[in-house]
């Protein structure tokens, strides 16, 4: 996993860290709007830095509205063995983004991050299976279209 | 907590560190979580994944694909196109260039049963080129993009009700070949695999949605009551693997699904 940093590099990424802004009230996602294929594109900019390390990108995404410190959330099941990355990019005056894992309680889950303005993802290889939950906040900036996207190995 | 900076090249600064400390998800948090077919359920490329690097499987002796009998009702052609899904997963996994193909086949067979094979027959093209040249990372991709074109198209012509079903066809599948493997080869790792409850729980609630005369159909209702003989069988504790006469039972039961969805129902 950690050689995947090495990665960004290819796509000419330039990633910054954030801390995330505590226990926002939720929001759910909303249906797409005209930047949905914009934001996805950038998250699938980013998943396909992994590309190269024999990661997949699944085809599926997904996408809507995110407000400033009103985190999204997802579920999302993985297996023992395999490695992640959950890639998230949002569009328009969104400004700085982060995602983060937690397991199924809603625990924090250890993994790596990769933050880069309105472009983020986290890694992480599961211990154990189950349904693990991203989420995806917008720490700074106005509210925008985002995208998540994640790839295996 | 601890930073790391992984790399610095030229003009770029590229850097990972460990996921920061943070508060877990309060209760409301936990209840705004969404679910989405296209991301919440794995493909059976994903579980296959994980399946390899635990095991030693010979995929050819377990690509099978199941002899589609001739069916008008629509949501048994959704469930077999979504086994066939899974099926060509399997025959990629055995790197078999001409059951991929046949598989592409039968695909399109059923699409156009469907009225969505307008959507993909051009998917069913890659699908043989890619397996033409034995390009399986490729195929893997186009399995997943076939799927979920026919999935896109059947919602656009309201049959939204044919999308869940596909989509238990392919997790049924991909089981099926999984807990047939794990119960002859048991070990608490591939076991462990087999524990997804969360993913029941999500196809089950699924198909609760599904409208009162599909779910009346006895083929549905044969793989209603399946799934939830299923959830019994994979809702240990979290971290535990399924027992080894678990798997023996989930084998059986998802066994019998495949068959029933493959079988002529309409035969008394």
């Amino acid at each position: 996993m950690k050689r995947i940093a090495v990665l960004f590099l290819v796509a000419g990424l330039v990633p910054v860290f954030a801390e995330p802004s505590p226990t926002p009230s939720p929001s759910p996602a909303t249906p797409t709007a005209d930047e949905t294929p914009l934001a996805r594109s950038r998250a699938l900019e980013l998943a396909g830095a992994f590309a190269n390390e024999g990661y997949k990108i699944r085809d599926g995404f997904w996408s809507g509205s995110i407000e400033k410190d009103k985190p999204v959330f997802i579920q999302i099941n993985v297996f023992a063995g395999n490695e992640y990355w959950f890639c998230a990019a949002a569009t328009g005056a969104a400004r700085k983004l982060s995602v983060s894992v937690f397991d199924e309680n809603g625990k924090p889950v250890e993994g790596e991050i990769y933050e880069d303005g309105a472009s983020a993802a986290a890694g992480l290889v599961p211990e154990s299976s189950g349904p693990r939950i991203v989420r995806v906040l917008l720490t700074e900036g106005e509210k925008s279209e985002f995208c998540l996207v994640y790839a295996y190995k | 907590m601890m930073r790391r900076v992984v790399s610095i090249l030229l003009t770029a600064v590229a850097a990972c560190c460990p996921a920061a400390a943070q508060s877990p998800l309060t209760k409301s948090q936990l209840e705004a979580v969404a679910r989405l077919d296209s991301m919440t359920i794995p493909t059976p490329g994903e579980f296959f994944a994980a399946l390899d690097k635990q095991g030693q499987l010979n995929w050819s002796q377990l690509f099978q694909p199941l002899p589609l009998e001739v069916t008008s009702s629509r949501a048994q052609m959704a469930l077999m196109l979504g086994v066939l899904i899974g099926d060509g997963y399997i025959a990629v996994e055995a790197q078999d260039s001409q059951g991929v193909k046949n598989v592409g086949k039968d695909i399109i067979r059923i699409a156009k049963k469907l009225n969505v094979s307008q959507t993909i027959i051009g998917r069913g093209n890659s699908i043989n080129d890619f397996a033409e040249n034995n390009d399986w990372s490729a195929l893997r991709e186009e399995l997943e993009a076939t799927q979920n074109e026919a999935k896109i198209a059947m919602a656009e012509q309201k049959d939204q009700d044919l999308v869940t079903l596909v989509t238990i066809g392919a997790w049924i599948r991909g089981c099926d070949a999984a807990a047939g493997y794990v119960a002859k080869n048991y070990s608490p790792q591939l076991a462990e695999l087999l524990r997804q409850p969360a993913i029941v729980d999500f196809l089950l609630g699924q198909m609760s949605g599904l409208p009162p005369e599909l779910l009346e159909d006895p083929l549905v209702t044969n793989v209603r009551t399946g799934l939830e003989e299923i959830r019994k069988l994979v809702s240990t504790p979290a971290g535990e693997p399924l027992s080894e006469n678990a798997v023996g039972a989930l084998d059986g039961v998802i066994t019998g699904l495949v068959e029933t969805i493959g079988s002529d129902k309409e035969e008394p």
